[in-house]
């Protein structure tokens, strides 16, 4: 018995004869879907990520797409043979001759953003968040998610259009994947070996607009697995039923993620770093805007008014994003999201090995790694509600450089500005991150961490943090004192996802009410909170007050009258 | 001068009395429920039937404002000093005797002083009160008015509508204390139902209504 549980829940890391048992199962799980999954996970599992791979494994509901003007399978440029991804982005690039100066101005391949309003250089090129913390020099595993090929670390030639990755945008078949640029710890590398080859032919000529596949292969999984990151954005959404997503669903509207994520020439709206909170641009009719809001189909005014609370919520989108009460909780769909990591605990053994415990199960079935040696423990949630604040659109960051008070409390990773009296502002819903992380003890700084890679000093293999933030620091030379501590941080992730059908939408209760969910948020008049405490102590005097005095002058009465009556 | 039966208050006067009644029931048992003093029932629910209860009651208003002016019916509201320290009196202490009220109504005042006084306190102060803050909130949270300027907020014009409240809550507590202070509560409150109640005339004012009046007297 107990070693049946043992097995189950305890997985080693490093075997290779294990590993071809793995591969045995990728392709029960391919031919016979999801239900196949909760059985492999009885399995023992390798690797650092939750999912091996991302996108596959899950139903995937088909696209609508537009029609387009030109079969790609017919196109003789397409014929092949390709033997790699770049040569394949060379014949692209033949026809398609501005694509390249066009997507080398995207985020998704400059890994690097300029706040306009702050000023400050943001992107995963340089930022710490508080999950895996720095993809920079860690490349060789994070760059799975640069659209582009062989981004090995910083030094990466970020002028060369061959290294663009049209594919895992544009490909449909679902048979594309990625693997780490660069080999990594065997403790990690072991996941990613012996995954089918690619047909590179058939996924070339299989190109079209995006679906939500394409992009949900990266953004579903940010932090390392499904959901970790966001809250409203997981591989529910591959195929959601209408509860879960209302735009998405093929029952219901069936969008796909550039559906609002609209844009022209590979630069596409919806930006996280600089949000649009306060879309009050009314345009003619029918006129095309490059923003992903709500309000942009919507229009500022959506509800009905027919009726005293349709024109009442009306005017609440002066202060409420939609978002606010439109997505009454976050990781829903069957899929947690992780709400808290204590990386202090990374770096216990089994056996010399490092090994996973998944003691979280989730509402679709899967288990959830609470604990993994190369990370340490997690916490997850789900069908939360999300936390709430005034939000101007403006997100600052805690780069690398930026001291902190590690005892003020929780180093915000991401902050915000906003409030009631500024007309910019709304009440935003937000995933919020608790994690407990290493930071430089001297410095007060945040750090970078080499976790990938062969090297003496990665932390994925050797588990040891000194080592870990000293290379990182040095290899990306940033001043480092020497010794390392832990803080507690926050980050903030806006939430957009996981629109509700409206009549999900959230009740009015749900803030006007005492302990209502807005009940942290002050400065301003809002009714059914019971803000006023003074006024209603006043209340209930004066009428209990009067009550009194009525009660006071008929017992009077009675009295006298008894009196009278000589009794 | 001979006590008779008259009908005293007309049927507008009722349909008044009594819509006036059932709307300030609603909107009070609707707005302490938007206040959050208590959860029976669903906000949005109270929201709504605040604002038409509010309307309804507006509008109520109106036609009342014009009926008091245009009948003259307004004068029973003059305050007035003559018998009110004997009404004051009989409330703090009378009353105890078991003397009777020393108050007749005539057919220029059917309100006794203190009545007289407290409605028209409630006429030109607390119902002002709550109807002007009331629309003033109504705009202000549609977004159809901006007394921000004015340093008039949500928060100050939620603040007066609530008090205003609070003072109408007080009100109704006294009026119906008072109505089991005389010969009955049913005795007082038939006339609000039929119209008619014992009315001091003076000679020439039964020759008036006999006259020209006749379906006032009770037959």
């Amino acid at each position: 018995m107990a070693s049946a549980y043992r097995r189950r829940r305890w997985s080693g890391i490093g075997s290779h004869a294990i590993a071809g048992l793995r591969h045995l199962t990728l392709v029960v799980l391919l031919s016979t879907g999801g239900a196949a999954l909760a059985a492999a996970e009885d399995g023992v599992e390798l690797g650092i990520s939750e999912y091996k791979s991302t996108g596959q494994e899950h139903p995937q509901a088909p696209n609508k797409q537009r029609e387009s003007t030109t079969d790609h399978r017919k196109l003789k440029e397409l014929q092949g043979p390709f033997s790699s991804g770049p040569e394949v982005t060379r014949a692209c690039l033949e026809c398609h001759n501005t694509a390249g100066h066009q997507f080398m101005r995207n985020k998704h391949w400059t890994w690097s953003y300029q706040h306009p309003l702050t000023g400050q250089k943001l992107g995963k090129r340089v930022l710490v968040n508080n999950f895996c913390t720095n993809a920079r020099g860690n490349e060789g595993m994070c760059a799975q998610c640069h659209a582009g090929y062989n981004m090995t670390g910083p030094d990466f030639d970020f002028g060369n259009q061959e290294n663009i990755d049209c594919l895992v945008c544009h490909e449909s078949t679902g048979s594309y994947y990625k693997t780490p640029t660069t080999k990594g710890n065997e403790a990690c590398s072991i996941m990613f070996e012996g995954k089918p080859p690619i047909d590179w032919a058939a996924v070339a000529q299989s190109v079209k607009m995006p679906g939500r596949s394409n992009c949900g292969k990266c953004h579903f999984y940010g932090g390392g697995g499904d959901n970790v990151k966001h809250g409203d954005l997981s591989s529910a959404l591959f195929d959601p039923s209408p509860a879960v997503d209302v735009h998405m669903s093929e029952a219901s509207n069936g969008f796909t993620c550039i559906t609002c994520h609209v844009g022209e020439g590979h630069d596409w709206a919806g930006s996280r770093y600089q949000m649009l909170v306060n879309d009050e641009n009314h345009p003619k009719p029918g006129m095309p805007r490059e923003v992903a809001t709500c309000v942009s189909c919507h229009s500022d005014r959506p509800h009905p008014i027919d009726s005293v609370e349709g024109i009442k919520l009306n005017s609440h989108t002066r202060h409420v994003a939609c978002e606010t009460c439109h997505i009454p909780s976050i990781a829903r769909g069957g899929v947690a999201t992780m709400v808290d990591w204590d990386w202090r605990t990374m770096g216990k053994l089994k056996d010399g090995q490092g090994f996973k415990l998944k003691e979280y199960t989730q509402g679709d079935g899967h288990h959830r790694a609470t604990y993994k040696s190369i990370k340490g423990d997690f916490k997850y949630a789900e069908n939360i509600a999300p936390i709430y604040a005034w939000f101007d659109g403006t997100m600052n960051y805690t780069t690398i450089g930026i001291r902190f008070d590690p005892g003020k409390g929780p180093v915000e990773i991401n902050s915000f500005g906003g409030s009631y009296g500024d007309p910019a502002s709304r009440i935003y819903p937000f995933k919020r991150m608790h994690t407990t992380m290493p930071y430089d003890k001297g410095n007060n700084t945040l750090v970078y961490m080499q976790l990938w890679g062969e090297s003496e000093g990665a932390l994925w293999g050797n588990y040891d943090f000194a080592k870990a933030i000293a290379e990182g620091m040095a290899n990306n030379g940033q001043p480092y004192s020497g010794e390392f501590g832990f803080v507690e941080t926050y980050s903030y992730w806006p939430v957009n996802h996981m629109v509700a059908p409206k009549e999900q939408a959230m009740d009015c209760a749900e803030c006007h009410a005492r302990e209502g969910r807005l009940q942290h948020l002050g400065g301003f008049y809002m009714p059914g909170t019971g803000s006023n405490e003074l006024l209603d102590r006043l209340g209930v005097i004066a009428v209990f007050g009067t009550l009194g005095g009525v009660l006071l002058h008929a017992i009077g009465r009675g009295v006298a009258a008894r009196g009278r009556r000589g009794l | 001068m001979s006590t008779h039966t008259i009908r005293v208050f007309k049927r507008f006067e009722r349909i008044w009395h009594w819509g006036q009644m059932a709307a300030i029931f609603t909107l009070l048992f609707t707005g302490f429920r938007i206040h959050g003093t208590y959860r029976l029932i669903d906000f949005g629910t109270a929201v709504t039937v605040h604002t038409w209860a509010a309307i309804l009651l507006l509008l109520l208003w109106v036609f009342a404002i014009f009926w008091l002016f245009t009948t003259g019916q307004w004068r029973h509201y003059l305050p007035t000093a003559k018998n009110f320290v004997k009404v004051a009196r009989f409330y703090a202490y009378g009353i105890f005797k078991g003397e009777d009220h020393p108050y007749r109504k005539t057919y220029r005042r059917k309100h006794n002083p203190l009545q007289a006084l407290t409605y028209l306190l409630v006429k030109t102060v607390i119902f002002p009160a709550i109807w002007i803050s009331g629309i003033a909130y109504l705009l202000v949270s549609f977004g159809l008015l901006d007394l921000a300027g004015a340093n008039l907020g949500l928060e100050f014009i939620a603040l007066v509508h609530t008090i205003a409240a609070v003072a109408i809550v007080l009100f109704i507590i006294a009026h119906i204390y008072l109505l089991t202070t005389g010969h009955s509560f049913v005795g007082h409150v038939k006339p609000m139902i039929t119209g008619y109640d014992e009315v001091e005339l003076s000679d020439e004012e039964l020759a008036y209504l006999r006259s020209n009046e006749p379906d006032v007297l009770k037959r």
